[in-house]
């Protein structure tokens, strides 16, 4: 049974390491806008022409 | 600033296409197989390598591995290059990917059919594929961890958070599982014993459904239905609460897999805990999903693309909302070892990760070879077999399930058990074997009549090895950002940081812990408990190798029906030497834990040379080739000196004495066997395999009406 101490300090490790993810993601603006990163998947398509913001 | 023109890789898209392609129908071909071998195992043509115990593992794999996996990289490497702006990193390592996947999938196809296997369910690959496995995948995280670094577009999308969790958790998990030590190339002992074994088996079997089945499908989910819909995803913010919170949540649920067994209760208890709180972030993805069509439903009705992914989506939510529920104790007790849990997985499989492959290929074929679908009434008759397909594999293995279960569980007002003998609870529910063998026939031919319509697709196109785009390049830096110094260094390599880091953490931290922590700690807690004998420890072998474990469980559940059929509730303390466990997940014949000593061994000689003698019925295969093949002793000593290194405290030495013991012991079954007028090769296997089921559950069993002396 002591490997669940192993368990939980490795499943630890890993939220750990999602949250500092998650911090970095919140620090530099990736959620700011939850708009336009869902419309903008959609209009990847076409060749050479639209602008990119 | 000028635009940069780029090519997005369309090759790489191509083959990972082909292989989920080939390997669906042959992972499936390999699932119907061995459901035929449940209503007659005549359909394993009698031979070793096409037996049940042998082709479930490779079914299972196959279909995970080779048609899920295929299908995660297909879509990956599609929306991952065109997600960025950019093409993948290094069209090198996408292709040492491709191939060094398929040459592991190939791999698999040779050795589980011969018997090459650790046992641990969905990790059952030896110890040389697990390492080619990780080199693989971290080639794969490499690709597209470089790939995300020259990004042209700043933001990530909220798929690409699923697949790096995916990388990340699966690397994590494969890892910490695969402990374990060599003995030959072919052969190794897991690192953990029993309980411990059990515990760290089902943290990586539930994850492999989080992390393999399910994120990297829910970022595709999140790619392909709104580029299918030209809508946006219902709610961007609710998709970014959603993934997070499964992540989080997701890694403390494996141990409802284990309910009333030895494990501990409180771990049991985290177990439901977790389990019962996934309903949430589950349910707010599926609904995410679906309500990413609201007011384009007209579109789903015209879109073979789009009726899948909403078939698709529904099979997760159901399957997301019945998992909590048999993570319930109480619920669990009716539902674990019984049909039930493979009508559940099934509905995920071949709803969820099936139908969702499919929309994908019949989104990404047309466009890739830059035509139209060839036959819409051929997707649509694909899309109406399937579902049917679906729903009369799982409908009969759910009345299955609850049927035996009942069965197993009632007694009569005399206090009996209703139905003592096993075998007619198997033979009540045969014809629902029946049905679902036929469920998951018409669902192939939906499988076959997609092949066509696709490889027709593709004649009447050609294909785009790349396509052009283009787009700015980013800026080094975020402008909204304040920081400085070091702060300012870990903000530039973000991803690398969090890459390296967790993998040297866990890494390290495993190969340091998991010696002193487990080695010395197994200290038997039942004094009565001894290691195998040699002869035991090679017919546990023969075991493990014929995937016994598939189809019978050895954990006898503390309830008075367990107690009643089997015998005494399994103990934590009886696994001690148990490298790998062996507790099972499903009971399509009895629990074994308490069947030593309770036949004599003419009983089991008779019943492997052909168990319908001994139980009219029965649908077990015989094991003819057990009698015909000579035990191989060349490893014994080696098995011993691993053990011992394992700590199981064989004597000093013994390695160098312990063929003469194992030769001796049989020596005395053959003997045995002869009284009874059965004769027997010396030295052939069924007599290590006799050993075996003779000393299992015995070191505790409860003698003369007295209780054994148990502290645990």
């Amino acid at each position: 049974m002591e490997v669940i101490f192993l368990l939980i300090a490795i499943s630890i490790v890993a939220a750990l390491g999602f949250l500092a993810a998650f911090l970095w993601a919140v620090k530099t603006g990736q959620y700011d806008d939850d708009k336009t990163p869902a419309m903008r998947i959609l209009f990847d398509e076409k060749k050479s022409t639209e602008t990119n913001n | 600033m000028e635009k940069e023109t780029f090519r997005y890789d369309n090759t790489i898209v191509r083959k990972f296409a082909f292989a989920t392609m080939a390997f669906g129908i042959i992972g499936m071909l390999v699932g119907l197989t061995a459901a035929l071998q449940m209503v007659d195992p005549m359909f394993n043509f009698l031979t070793p390598w096409l037996t049940f115990g042998r082709i479930r593992p490779l079914h299972t794999n196959a279909v995970i591995f080779a048609f899920v996996g295929n299908g995660i990289f297909m879509g990956v490497y599609y929306s991952l290059q065109r997600l960025l702006k950019t093409r993948m990193w290094s069209d090198v390592l996408s292709n040492i990917n491709f191939w060094g996947w398929q040459l592991i999938i190939l791999s698999a196809v040779v050795t589980l059919p011969l018997g090459i296997t650790t046992s641990k369910e969905y990790a059952e690959l030896e110890w040389p594929i697990d390492i080619a496995i990780a080199l693989v995948w971290v080639v794969f995280g490499l690709n597209m961890f470089m790939t995300i670094l020259n990004r042209r577009e700043r933001h990530l999308y909220v798929a690409i958070w699923f697949y790096i969790a995916t990388f990340v958790t699966v690397a994590m998990l494969h890892i910490v599982n695969s402990f374990e030590l060599p003995v030959s190339f072919f052969k190794s002992y897991s690192w953990y014993a029993g309980v411990q074994d059990a515990l760290v088996q089902w943290w990586y079997g539930h994850n492999a459904v989080a992390f393999f089945l399910t994120t990297p499908y829910l970022g595709l989910m999140y790619y392909f239905i709104p580029k299918a819909s030209n809508r946006p995803v219902y709610s961007y913010r609710l998709s970014i609460v959603h993934f997070w919170a499964l992540i989080f949540i997701y890694i403390w649920a494996g141990p409802h897999h284990l309910l009333y067994t030895a494990l501990p209760e409180w771990a049991q208890n985290i177990g439901v805990v977790f389990s019962f709180m996934l309903i949430a972030p589950s349910w707010g993805g599926m609904l995410n999903g679906l309500l990413t069509l609201r007011g384009a439903w007209d579109r789903v009705r015209e879109s073979a693309v789009l009726k899948f992914m909403v078939v698709a989506v529904t099979c997760y939510g159901m399957s997301t909302f019945e998992g909590p529920m048999m993570s319930l104790k109480n619920v669990n007790a009716i539902a674990h070892f019984t049909d039930w849990v493979v009508a559940h997985v099934h509905i995920g499989g071949l709803g969820w990760n099936g139908f969702m492959t499919f929309g994908i290929l019949y989104y990404l074929v047309p466009k890739l070879w830059n035509t139209k679908l060839y036959s819409s009434k051929l997707s649509d008759f694909h899309f109406w077999i399937g579902t049917l397909g679906i729903i009369f594999y799982a409908l009969p293995l759910y009345w299955a399930g609850f049927t035996q279960s009942l069965m197993w569980k009632e007694f009569t007002q005399e206090g009996f058990l209703a139905y003592p003998n096993f075998l007619e609870t198997v033979t009540q529910i045969k014809p629902m074997y029946a049905a679902r063998a036929f469920g998951g026939s018409i669902y192939i031919i939906g499988v076959i009549s997609m092949l066509y319509n696709l490889i027709m697709t593709m004649k009447q196109g050609s294909f785009q090895r790349e396509e052009e785009a283009s787009a700015l390049a980013l800026t080094k830096n975020y402008e909204g950002h304040k920081g400085e110094g070091w702060h300012r260094v870990i903000e530039r390599r973000p991803i690398q940081m969090l890459v390296f880091s967790l993998v040297a953490v866990a890494i390290g931290g495993a190969i340091e812990i998991i010696p002193t922590m487990l080695i010395k700690s197994n200290i038997p807690t039942i004094a009565s408990v001894k290691p195998y004998t040699p002869l035991e420890l090679e017919g546990r072998d023969i075991y493990i190798r014929e995937g016994c474990y598939n189809c019978h469980s050895q954990m006898v559940r503390p309830f008075r029906s367990e107690t009643e059929r089997y015998g005494e509730y399994s103990k934590a303390g009886e696994f001690v030497y148990d490298h790998p466990f062996q507790w099972g997940s499903k009971r399509t014949g009895p629990d074994l834990h308490r069947i030593g000593a309770k036949y004599s061994d003419s009983w089991h000689f008779n019943h492997m040379m052909d168990p319908g003698s001994m139980s009219p019925g029965t649908i077990m295969p015989s094991y003819p080739w057990l009698f015909e093949n000579d035990l191989n002793t060349e490893l014994t000593a080696g098995k011993i000196r691993a053990m011992q290194t394992l700590g199981v405290p064989y004597a000093e030495g013994y390695d160098q004495i312990a063929v003469q013991d194992l030769t001796y012991q049989s020596e005395s079954i053959a003997k045995n066997l002869e009284k009874d007028g059965l004769q027997v090769l010396p030295n052939s296997e069924i007599l290590a395999l006799i050993a075996y089921l003779q000393r299992l559950g015995t070191d505790i069993k409860v003698k003369d009406g007295q209780a054994a002396m148990v502290t645990n």
